[in-house]
C-alpha cells in the first residue's frame, strides 16, 4: 500500500503543471477564444519564475512573477487576436514560437543557476503517517495550489453571475453584446487569466517539478494541455481527470517498463496519446454533451458593430 | 567498421600540447576558421555543452591561430546539410559535426568541399576529408557501476535511458558489469523515456525506479532532471556527461564526464600543421576523453580506491569491463571465459547482459 | 480621441497588398532595435538574416527546397480551414507519408525502376496521409470527437510509430544499431531541378499541387460548397450542403499534400528514414496557411517568406555568432505583424475626437 501512495502523489505532481495551464486555457476558451499558444506562455512563466527565485530565492515570489510573465504574454496575443481580429489559430502558433524564443533569450544567463524550489509538504505526524496521512499531506504545496485553482474555476463557472456571462460570451459574443456586456473586455480577461494559469504551470516545473531552467523545459506540455480541455469537453472537473490520467499513464508506462514489461517502449509512450483519443471518441459518441459545452463562437472573431 | 580504431596516446597529446606551449613562428597567415554544428542548445549540462567546454579551451589553446563559429540546435535531417554546407561555404577549414544524426549530410558536404576536412563525432563512415571521433564512454560507465556497486543498498540500480541505440545500450551494460564485479546480487531496472531531453519525464522515470526500489540512479539524457530528483529523494545519483554535484550536492557519487579538450586542441593543430588525415579514434580514459568523478562526499576511501584501482587497469589496458565469461540476461553465452569483446560486437550492442532486468526495446 | 476599427464593405484591395509592407517596415524597425541591444550592427544583422541566404544560386535552391513542403502542406490545410475544419495535425500526415513513401523505397531497393517507383511513392505518401487524417474526420462525424484534438495526438502517435520502425523493423542492418533506415536506392530518389542545389522534383509536385487547390477551390462545385460552409454556417446548412462531407474532404486534402510532403522530405534532401522526419513543417505550415490568407498565391508567398526566416537564423548564427533564441524571437515578432496588418484589409481604422463613444 505503500507504493499505492507514493504513485498517488506521483500522479498527482505529474498532471499538475497540466491542470494549471488547462483550466486557464478552458476558461479561456469558455469565452469563446482559442489561444494555441499555451506552451509558449508556458515556458515564459518558467523562465521568469526561475529568475525571479534565482535573484530573490522566494519561490513563491517566483511563481507570482510566472503568472505576470504568462498574463504579459496572452496580452500580446490579445491585442493582436481580440482588438485587431487576427485569425486565432495563427496568432496563437505564432505565440507559441515567440514564447519559445524570448524565453530562452531571456533565460541565457540562468542556464547554470541552482535554485531552491518548493519541497513537498512535510508535517510531522501528518505527512508520514500512515496511508492516508500521505495522500492528504504528502504533496508539493503546489499540487494543493492547483486544486484550489480547480474549485475556484468551478465555482466561477457554476456560480458567478460573471461566469455565466462569460459563458454567454463564448456562446454567442452578438446577443451578449446586444443585452450590453462588453464582448471583447471580459474575452480580454479570460485570455489574461488563461495566460496567468499557463505561465504557473510553467513556473510549477522550474520551481517545483525539477527545479531548474533549461530551453523548452516544457518538452509539449502546452500541446497536452490544449488538448485536455477539448478532451474534458470543457468541464473542469473532466480536465482534473484527464491530467491526472495523462500524468498516471505515462508513470504507468515507465513502471510497467521498471517491472520488466518486454512491450517496446515507443508503443508504450504512444499509449496515452491513444488513450485520450479512445477516451474523448466515447465520451463524444453522446453528441449533446459536446454541444452543450463546446463554447458556440471558439475561434472565430468579435468585433462590436 | 574500416579497420581497428587507431588510439591516440596520452604522449602524443602531451607532445601536442607541449608543442602549443612554445612560441610559435611568426605566421602572418590568417586564423583558421573552425565551424561547430550542434544538436542542442549549449545549456548548462549535458552532450553539446561538453562539447562546447571544448571548443572554447581549443580557443584559448591556441589563441590567434584559430576562431570558431558554431551553431546550435541544428535538427538532424534535411537541415542539418545546409547548415554545415553553410560553415564550408563561409570559410571553414574544419567542421565538427557533433551529433551521430549528421554523418550522411556532412559526408554528403564533405564530398563537395575536398579542401575542408571533416570530424564527425560517434558515427563509422568515413571519408578522404571526414574523420570520425568517438570516446568509450563505457568505459567510464564501468567504473561508475563499481561505485554504485558499494554504495546501493537495496541492491536495485535505475537507469534512465534515451533511446536504445548501441551507444546506450553498451552503456546500460557496462554500468551493470560494473556493479556486479564488486557486488553480484546487484540488478539494474532500465527505463525508456525516447527524448533526449525532457527534464519533467526524465524526472519521473527517475521517481518511478525509486518506487521500484532502486537506491541508486543514473541517467543516459540530456538534462540534470535525474540528479535532482535522486537528490529530492535522497538516493545516489550517478551524473552522465557533465559533473552535476551543483544540482545534486548530497546525491552525487561520482559522475561519467566527457573531456573533448585536448582531442579538439590536436586536430585543430593538425589542420594548422597541414598533417591532419581522416582517422577513425574511439578514446578512452587512458586517452582522457573520459574523466570520473568529483567523488561525493559519501564515499568511503576504500571504494574510491577500489575505482581508482580499476581505473588504473583500464587505463593501462589490463581490464576491459566486458570480459568473458559473459552471458546476456536471457542466459545466453556471449563471451566464453577470458575472451574481450571486439569493437566491431561492441558498436552492434543489441542485448542486455546478465543483471539488466526486462526486454531491450529494439531487439528481435 | 479614441481609434476604432470600421468594417470595411469589401476587402480593401490596396490594404492587401500594403499590410505586407507595413509589417515588413515596423519588423525592421523592431529588428533594428533587438539586434542593436545585442550589440550587432542591425544593417549587417539584417543583411545576415535576409539577403545573404538568397545571394547565391545554391542559397535560392535552399529557398525553394524549404518553401516547398510548407507551400504543399498549407495549401491543403487552407482547403479545410476555408470551411471552418481545423485540421493541426498535417505533422503526423507529413510522419504517415514518409513512412508509407519510405517504406515502399525500402522495400523496392534497386528492383524497380525510378519512373515507376517514385510515382508510386508519392501515391502512398499521398494515400497515407489521408489514411491518418482520415482517422480525425471519422472521429469528428461519427462521434462529433474535435478534430483539433484528435489531429494533433495523432501526431505524437505517428512520431512513436516512425519512431519505432526505425529503432527496430526497418533499421539498417549494417548501421550499427543506430536508428536510422538504409539510405535509399538511387531510383527511389527525386531527381534533381537545379543543379548545384539540393532543389528536386518535389517542388513540382508542390506546384502541381497548388494549381490543383486552386481549381478546386475557385472551379468545383465542392469547392464552392466549402467556401460558403465556412462563410456562412447556417446557410449551407439551409442549403442542403453537407457538412460531413466538408470535414471530410477539408481533413483529406490536407493529409494528402502533408503526406506528399513527407515523401518529399524523404526521397528529396535526406534520402532515407530517421527518427525524425520534420522539423515541424506541419505546424509552421499552419501560420503560413494565415499569413497567405488561405490563398494559393499568398500561401506560395507566406511559404517563401517563411522559408526565409529559417535560413535567415541559420545565416545570422554562422555569420554574426546570434544566438537561435534571438532568431525565434524575431521570427515570432514578424508574424505577429503580419498577423495584426491584416486586420486593414477588412476594417478601416476610423478616429474619433472628443468624448469616447458611450459603450
Amino acid at each position: 500500500m505503500d507504493s499505492f501512495a507514493q504513485l498517488v502523489i506521483l500522479t498527482l505532481a505529474a498532471g499538475t503543471p497540466l491542470v494549471f495551464a488547462a483550466l486557464g486555457e478552458l476558461v479561456v476558451e469558455k469565452s469563446g477564444v482559442l489561444n494555441l499558444g499555451v506552451e509558449g506562455m508556458m515556458l515564459t512563466g518558467a523562465v521568469a519564475s526561475f529568475i525571479v527565485t534565482a535573484r530573490t530565492h522566494s519561490p513563491w515570489l517566483g511563481v507570482g512573477a510566472g503568472a505576470v510573465a504568462g498574463a504579459a504574454l496572452s496580452l500580446v496575443f490579445a491585442v493582436i487576436a481580440l482588438t485587431l481580429l487576427a485569425n486565432q489559430v495563427a496568432t496563437g502558433l505564432a505565440l507559441s514560437l515567440f514564447g519559445v524564443g524570448l524565453s530562452a533569450f531571456v533565460g541565457r544567463g540562468y542556464v547554470s543557476v541552482v535554485i531552491d524550489g518548493i519541497k513537498p509538504l512535510s508535517i510531522p505526524g501528518l505527512s508520514d503517517a500512515a496511508i492516508v496521512g500521505r495522500l492528504l499531506f504528502g504533496h508539493n504545496p503546489m499540487v494543493y495550489l492547483s486544486l484550489a485553482l480547480f474549485v475556484a474555476v468551478q465555482w466561477f463557472m457554476q456560480r458567478t453571475r460573471a461566469g455565466l456571462v462569460l459563458r454567454a460570451v463564448g456562446e454567442s459574443p452578438e446577443s451578449a453584446h446586444a443585452i450590453g456586456h462588453r464582448v471583447v473586455a471580459l474575452r480580454y480577461a479570460a485570455v489574461l487569466f488563461g495566460g496567468a494559469c499557463a505561465g504557473v504551470g510553467g513556473a510549477y516545473l522550474a520551481v517545483a517539478y525539477t527545479p531548474s531552467w533549461s530551453e523548452g523545459m516544457t518538452a509539449g506540455r502546452g500541446w497536452i494541455a490544449l488538448a485536455l480541455v477539448v478532451f474534458a469537453t470543457w468541464k473542469p472537473r473532466r480536465v482534473l481527470a484527464g491530467a491526472y490520467l495523462f500524468g498516471g499513464l505515462t508513470l504507468a508506462q515507465f513502471q510497467a517498463q521498471a517491472a520488466g514489461v518486454a512491450i517496446p517502449s515507443q508503443l508504450l509512450a504512444m499509449l496515452p496519446y491513444v488513450a485520450t483519443i479512445v477516451v474523448l471518441a466515447v465520451i463524444s459518441r453522446d453528441a449533446t454533451t459536446i454541444r452543450l459545452n463546446a463554447p458556440a463562437s471558439l475561434g472565430k472573431p468579435f468585433h462590436p458593430d | 567498421m574500416s579497420g581497428t580504431p587507431r588510439r591516440m596516446t596520452l604522449a602524443a597529446m602531451t607532445a601536442c600540447a607541449l608543442a602549443f606551449a612554445l612560441p610559435a613562428a611568426a605566421q602572418p597567415k590568417e586564423p583558421l576558421k573552425i565551424g561547430f554544428v550542434y544538436v542542442s542548445p549549449i545549456g548548462d549540462a549535458g552532450w553539446t555543452h561538453q562539447h562546447d567546454i571544448a571548443r572554447l579551451a581549443m580557443e584559448k589553446n591556441l589563441a590567434g591561430k584559430v576562431t570558431t563559429r558554431y551553431v546550435e540546435n541544428v535538427p538532424e535531417g534535411a537541415d542539418a546539410e545546409r547548415v554545415i554546407r553553410d560553415l564550408a561555404q563561409s570559410g571553414c577549414k574544419l567542421i565538427f559535426t557533433t551529433s551521430f544524426g549528421y554523418m550522411n549530410p556532412t559526408l554528403k558536404v564533405a564530398r563537395e568541399f575536398p579542401g575542408v576536412d571533416f570530424e564527425h563525432a560517434t558515427g563509422y563512415k568515413t571519408a578522404k576529408n571526414v574523420g570520425t571521433y568517438n570516446a568509450r564512454f563505457y568505459e567510464g560507465r564501468y567504473l561508475a557501476g563499481i561505485v554504485a556497486g558499494r554504495m546501493t543498498r537495496t541492491n536495485v540500480a535505475g537507469y534512465v535511458a534515451a533511446f536504445p541505440i548501441p551507444e546506450v545500450v553498451m552503456g546500460i551494460n557496462a554500468f551493470t558489469r560494473g556493479m556486479r564485479s564488486v557486488n553480484p546480487k546487484a540488478v539494474v531496472k532500465v527505463v525508456w523515456v525516447n527524448s533526449w531531453f525532457d527534464p519533467g519525464r526524465e524526472s519521473e522515470a527517475a521517481n518511478t525506479l525509486v518506487a521500484q526500489g532502486a537506491d541508486v540512479l543514473t541517467h543516459h539524457t540530456d538534462s540534470t532532471a535525474v540528479v535532482q530528483a535522486a537528490e529530492a529523494k535522497h538516493v545516489w545519483a550517478v551524473a552522465y556527461h557533465s559533473d552535476m554535484s551543483k544540482y545534486g550536492p548530497d546525491a552525487q557519487i561520482t559522475a561519467v564526464t566527457h573531456v573533448w579538450d585536448k582531442y579538439y586542441t590536436r586536430v585543430a593543430q593538425s589542420v594548422l600543421d597541414g598533417t591532419w588525415k581522416p582517422d577513425h579514434v574511439w578514446g578512452g580514459i587512458k586517452d582522457g576523453m573520459i574523466r570520473m568523478g568529483p567523488f561525493g562526499k559519501m564515499v568511503p576511501q576504500d571504494v574510491r580506491d577500489l575505482e581508482k584501482k580499476a581505473e588504473a587497469e583500464i587505463a593501462a589496458g589490463k581490464l576491459n569491463p566486458f570480459t568473458g565469461p559473459m552471458k546476456d540476461n536471457q542466459g545466453k553465452l556471449r563471451l566464453s571465459a577470458g575472451q574481450t569483446i571486439t569493437d566491431e560486437a561492441l558498436s552492434k550492442m543489441d542485448y542486455y547482459v546478465e543483471g539488466v532486468e526486462g526486454t531491450l526495446p529494439s531487439s528481435k | 480621441m479614441r481609434i476604432t476599427l470600421e468594417a470595411r464593405p469589401e476587402p480593401s484591395r490596396a490594404a492587401m497588398l500594403l499590410t505586407p509592407l507595413l509589417a515588413a517596415i515596423a519588423t525592421l524597425v523592431v529588428g533594428f532595435v533587438i539586434f542593436e541591444a545585442f550589440g550587432k550592427d542591425p544593417v549587417a544583422a539584417l543583411h545576415a538574416f535576409f539577403v545573404q541566404p538568397v545571394a547565391t544560386r545554391y542559397g535560392v535552391g535552399e529557398l525553394l527546397l524549404k518553401a516547398g513542403p510548407l507551400m504543399l502542406i498549407a495549401t491543403g490545410l487552407a482547403i479545410g480551414y476555408r470551411a471552418n475544419v481545423w485540421n493541426i495535425g498535417a505533422e503526423g500526415q507529413l510522419t504517415l507519408g514518409a513512412i508509407a513513401g519510405g517504406g515502399l523505397a525500402l522495400a523496392a531497393g534497386d528492383a524497380v525502376p525510378a519512373t515507376l517507383l517514385l510515382p508510386a511513392m508519392i501515391v502512398a505518401g499521398a494515400l497515407s496521409g489521408m489514411a491518418w487524417a482520415a482517422i480525425a474526420a471519422w472521429l469528428r462525424t461519427r462521434f462529433g470527437a474535435n478534430e483539433i484534438l484528435t489531429s494533433l495526438m495523432l501526431v505524437y502517435v505517428a512520431n512513436f510509430l516512425l519512431s519505432w520502425l526505425v529503432h527496430g523493423p526497418w533499421r539498417d542492418p549494417e548501421g550499427y544499431n543506430f536508428p536510422q533506415s538504409k539510405l535509399f536506392a538511387d531510383a527511389a530518389l527525386l531527381p534533381s531541378l537545379l543543379s548545384g542545389t539540393r532543389l528536386n522534383a518535389g517542388f513540382l509536385v508542390a506546384l502541381a499541387a497548388v494549381a490543383t487547390a486552386w481549381v478546386f477551390v475557385r472551379r468545383s462545385v465542392w469547392g464552392f460548397e466549402m467556401r460558403v460552409a465556412g462563410l456562412a454556417p447556417a446557410a449551407a446548412a439551409y442549403a442542403g450542403i453537407s457538412s460531413k462531407r466538408n470535414v471530410w474532404l477539408g481533413m483529406l486534402a490536407g493529409g494528402a499534400c502533408a503526406g506528399i510532403a513527407g515523401v518529399n522530405e524523404a526521397a528529396g534532401p535526406i534520402g532515407q528514414l530517421l527518427p525524425s522526419m520534420s522539423p515541424g513543417y506541419g505546424f509552421a505550415a499552419i501560420i503560413v496557411a494565415f499569413v497567405g490568407r488561405l490563398h494559393p498565391l499568398g500561401i506560395a508567398f507566406a511559404s517563401l517568406l517563411m522559408s526565409l526566416l529559417y535560413l535567415g537564423g541559420e545565416s545570422a548564427q554562422v555569420n554574426l555568432a546570434l544566438p537561435s533564441a534571438v532568431t525565434g524571437l524575431f521570427q515570432g515578432t514578424l508574424l505577429f505583424f503580419l498577423l495584426a496588418a491584416d486586420v486593414l484589409v477588412n476594417y478601416r481604422l476610423r478616429v474619433q475626437r472628443g468624448l469616447p463613444a458611450a459603450p
